[in-house]
């Protein structure tokens, strides 16, 4: 259907759009602007449902610097060996082709609210009548003593997805053996909340069949961390004695050393031979300069509409965001953007408004064919976006459940990536 | 075809949006301010907060999803520790009943107090102790913090004639998982439905009588105005 149904769409498009200016009363004799910063799952998504659903209506200018985009999600089945690199890029080809969005490869510098235009790297400034900000998320510098984006070469992050994933599955497959295996969880809030666990048990995968000897320790600020009953169940299942996991006061780490390979906890010094360091995050840098986040370093939202609580005229998805009770996850910005997109196609040329309805899911992956999931769904709220209800895989699932629940990861991956690239 | 019928209601748009009620908001628990005042009732034999520890009574923090009696460094009641081996795990439900009178959840507690009469000062002490338990932005499977919003249930669901364009919209959520091109691996197809059997498999999600979870949940919130919806417009979507 996705050939048949698109083309027909794209028709749709162009007989929309006729049909638009020839009625200057409801839109005007120009077409709204709305310029989308960020091509991940909150961007990609609500250019796409901005295009589509105003049938061309509006002008949607999406700003990405990257040509390819490497989801961070099903980035860890990647280095587990689950995935190959190529399919977990995608193009914005057809954002272009079929959806007449106009993607500008650039880097976005800075927003003038006043003027309504955003400065372009390359020059030049597009104007918007509603911006939509979703730039995920960047490291707070000095947060990790020693560990700044110089050092990401040396002691990875690999939580933006692309050549950071392929440099740490590269310096894992070449661990010594027997060698040490180190990651430094960040602190709440991050993104992905399994995420630095999930990565646990696809790097223990890939050590138990190419370095069994090899050990994996955890340093986490944390007292207690998403799904740790089942990972800590999984781990404790498929890779017994490899996994150890320091947190609370204990995990918290007190310097890193790049150029030694060594990490200072509780007072003692650690040698790594691979070293992931996942720095505490803040809303990706933009999102500060256009002055949209609080001395938290997040960027508050209004909970029905996703518009900045800094500024109505601009909207801010994802992980940049401070929201609620709404996780930092792909899923979750997907989800946003489709309410903020339904918001300013409505604010722009009066279509249909409905309440805001928002929802989550994350999928992780602890060995082959052994799937978890948790999910919630959220209500606007007064003053923030509220879980209302939810699920989570239990302990003891039977093998059968459990590679359903992965088979319906994979089900997933292929939606959302249709859903945000079309 | 659904795309011209949005087309055409959006002409209509600006006589309609006047007519819609705006979205109802998710109602929190309580209101935690004025639950911190009725706290006070607690304060002097529990602890909340950043360094708390027990005092005559266990401290309070990450109690929601916390099986009663789990501490082991506080000597519990006899009574305590049988409720919690047979299952009683503190959530808003169970504070609910146990802070309105705490011997009807177990009878010979030691907990010295009358109880809280009052739903609404309950709601809103449930509401401070949410605080110091995890949140759901960092751990999604926290308890929640907020009521859903009671669907309307009308009498004859079946009858209920669908609006195809407020389907269109509540689709999207759909999409996230169900590709849109009916494609039909991992994740079953959901286009090209007849709109009865669409209506009849999420009113059995609904009220649990189909297993699936995430199902579950994404159905039980729906209205039955909003399940006809979605019938109407995926039966119009072709495979």
């Amino acid at each position: 259907m996705t050939i048949n149904v698109t083309r027909r769409g794209f028709i749709g498009v162009a007989a929309g759009a006729t049909a638009a200016l020839s009625a200057p009363s409801v839109l005007g004799a120009a077409r709204p602007k709305v310029v989308v910063i960020g091509g991940g799952a909150g961007g990609a998504t609500a250019a796409r449902y901005l295009a589509k659903d105003s049938d061309g209506a509006i002008d949607v200018t999406l700003i990405e610097p990257s040509r390819a985009y490497y989801t961070c999600f099903f980035s860890n089945l990647y280095i587990g060996g689950f995935r190959d690199y190529a399919s977990i890029g995608h193009s914005y080809g057809t954002l272009v082709s079929e959806y007449g969005i106009n993607v500008v490869h650039d880097w976005a510098t800075g927003v003038d609210r006043d003027a309504k235009t955003v400065a372009l790297a390359g020059g030049g400034a597009a104007p918007y009548d509603a911006l939509v900000v979703s730039p995920g998320i960047d490291f707070v510098d000095d947060a990790l003593p020693g560990w700044d984006l110089s050092a990401q070469n040396k002691m990875p992050h690999a939580f933006k997805a692309g050549s950071q994933t392929q440099l740490l599955k590269a310096q894992i497959e070449a661990m010594p053996e027997g060698g040490t295996y180190v990651m430094i969880a960040p602190p709440n809030p991050y993104r992905c909340p399994p995420g630095p666990y999930e990565r646990v048990s696809m790097v223990a995968h890939v050590l138990k069949e190419k370095n069994p000897t090899a050990k994996i320790l955890i340093f986490d600020p944390k007292e207690k961390f998403s799904k740790m009953a089942l990972f800590q169940e999984g781990w404790e299942t498929h890779y017994a004695g490899m996994v150890d996991w320091v947190g609370g006061a204990f995990g918290a780490v007190e310097e890193v050393r790049p150029d030694d390979m060594e990490v200072v906890v509780d007072g003692e010094v650690v040698k790594a031979d691979v070293c992931n360091a996942i720095p505490k995050m803040k809303a990706g840098q933009i999102a500060a300069s256009a002055g949209l986040v609080n001395e938290a370093g997040w960027a508050p939202i209004m909970p029905g509409t996703m518009q900045s609580a800094m500024d109505e005229a601009i909207y801010v998805l994802g992980d940049a965001t401070q929201n609620g009770d709404m996780p930092k996850s792909g899923y979750s910005a997907n989800s946003q953007a489709k309410v903020a997109a339904m918001a300013i196609s409505g604010a722009l040329t009066g279509s249909r408004v409905f309440p805001a309805k928002y929802s989550n899911t994350c999928w992780s992956l602890i060995a082959t064919e052994d799937g978890v999931k948790v999910g919630a769904s959220y209500e606007a709220g007064e003053d923030k976006i509220a879980k209302v209800d939810g699920f989570i895989s239990q302990t003891g699932e039977d093998a059968a459940l459990r590679k359903q629940t992965y088979e319906e990861s994979l089900g997933w991956y292929a939606g959302i990536t249709s859903d945000m690239f079309g | 075809m659904v795309r011209r019928r949005s087309w055409t209601i959006r002409f209509g748009a600006l006589a309609l949006m006047a007519a819609l009620a705006p979205p109802a908001a998710a109602e929190e628990i309580g209101d935690a301010e004025r639950g911190a005042e009725i706290w006070l009732k607690c304060s002097s034999c529990h602890a909340i907060g950043p360094e708390a520890e027990h005092k005559t009574g266990p401290h309070l923090n990450e109690l929601f999803g916390r099986r009663a009696a789990s501490f082991e460094a506080f000597k519990y009641s006899k009574a305590m520790r049988r409720a919690g081996a047979d299952g009683l795990t503190w959530e808003r439900e169970t504070l609910e009943i146990y802070i309105e009178n705490p011997k009807s959840l177990v009878s010979k507690t030691t907990m010295r107090f009358r109880g809280v009469k009052d739903p609404g000062d309950r709601a809103d002490l449930i509401a401070f102790l949410r605080i110091y338990s995890a949140n759901p932005r960092d751990i999604p499977e926290s308890a929640p913090t907020a009521l859903p919003t009671d669907p309307d249930v009308a009498p004859e669901i079946l009858a209920i004639k669908g609006d195809a364009a407020y389907g269109e919209y509540l689709s999207s959520e759909c999409k996230t998982c169900h590709l849109a091109d009916g494609a039909d691996e991992g994740i079953p197809s959901i286009v090209g439905w007849r709109a009865e059997d669409f209506v009849i498999a999420m009113q059995a999600y609904k009220v649990k009588a189909r297993p699936h979870p995430v199902m579950q949940m994404m159905a039980g919130r729906l209205s039955d105005e909003e399940i006809a919806g979605l019938a109407a417009y995926f039966e119009g979507v072709e495979e």
